[in-house]
């Protein structure tokens, strides 16, 4: 499977990751701009998660397979999970949610290629 | 949208507000994915390494009473659980490094739970700091009599 996917939610998760300290260090809840951002991450995981879809469909077989699939929900789940919960808390913690379920899926991108090479 | 910063100390605040709704959501995804990793093992391979997947499951469940207690503000229960967590994971950690051959595959509390970036550790440290740090209020709700208008 291409490593292109991964690498741009990675990349994307990272920066909103970043954008959403900055909010923390001001002491301020996501704004429209870091949950546009959150969305812009989970349309990108939604894209990794078709090409890993496609891969299995074309019969390829990740190292660990039951795990990589475990991964993959977890991986879908996060953010729209951190986005609830941030909504709820309009608070400088709500940030830190935000950026924390970035953080987790930019960490789940590397269990995910691990598992899938073995 | 009520978004007034509490400049007051977090003594008498609802454990499920601020910190405490970030540990409510790390809790929630420890509580789905060590749930359903242990349900999968328990399911499909108890017979190599029984004891692991057992107390993976265990670890699982505490989770998932840690979540509910967390953000039902139920400190008691929260309380409870972050303890038998942090022993858990020391404990287990210990003996998981003691006795290796007990422990043919890893649990959750493997290693000090070194296969989770050691957050199974810190997350009950945390969850403890938090729930001493809003200690002083009615014991019973885990509301301040006042909350809300500090």
């Amino acid at each position: 499977m291409s490593h292109w996917p991964g690498t741009a939610v990675t990349i994307g998760a990272l920066v909103v990751a970043a954008w959403c300290l900055v909010e923390v260090a001001r002491n301020r809840p996501p704004g429209r701009l870091q949950y546009a951002g959150l969305a812009v991450v989970e349309a990108l995981v939604l894209v990794h998660l078709g090409a890993a879809i496609v891969a299995l469909a074309g019969g390829a077989r990740p190292h660990e397979y039951g795990t990589f699939l475990g991964y993959l929900i977890a991986y879908v789940i996060v953010v729209p999970m951190g986005f609830l919960l941030a909504r709820a808390e309009p608070t400088r913690w709500g940030s830190v949610i935000a950026c924390v379920a970035c953080l987790i899926d930019a960490v789940v991108v590397v269990r995910l290629n691990q598992v899938w090479s073995g | 949208v009520a978004s007034r910063a509490p400049a007051a100390p977090d003594a008498g605040r609802r454990i499920n507000r601020g910190p405490g709704r970030v540990l409510i959501g790390v809790y929630g995804l420890f509580a789905l994915a060590a749930t359903a990793r242990a349900g999968y093992q328990l399911a499909t391979k108890f017979h190599e390494a029984p004891l692991a997947y057992l107390l993976s499951a265990l670890a699982g469940l505490i989770y998932i009473v840690a979540t509910i207690g967390l953000s039902t503000a139920n400190r008691a229960v929260a309380v409870t659980c972050c303890t038998i967590e942090l022993v858990g994971v020391l404990a287990v950690g210990t003996a998981s490094l003691a006795d290796r051959p007990a422990f043919p595959d890893a649990t959750v509390w493997s290693g000090y739970g070194q296969g989770y970036g050691f957050v199974p550790l810190v997350l009950p440290v945390l969850g403890l700091l938090w729930l001493w740090r809003t200690r002083r209020l009615n014991p019973e709700r885990g509301t301040a009599p006042d909350d809300g208008t500090a």
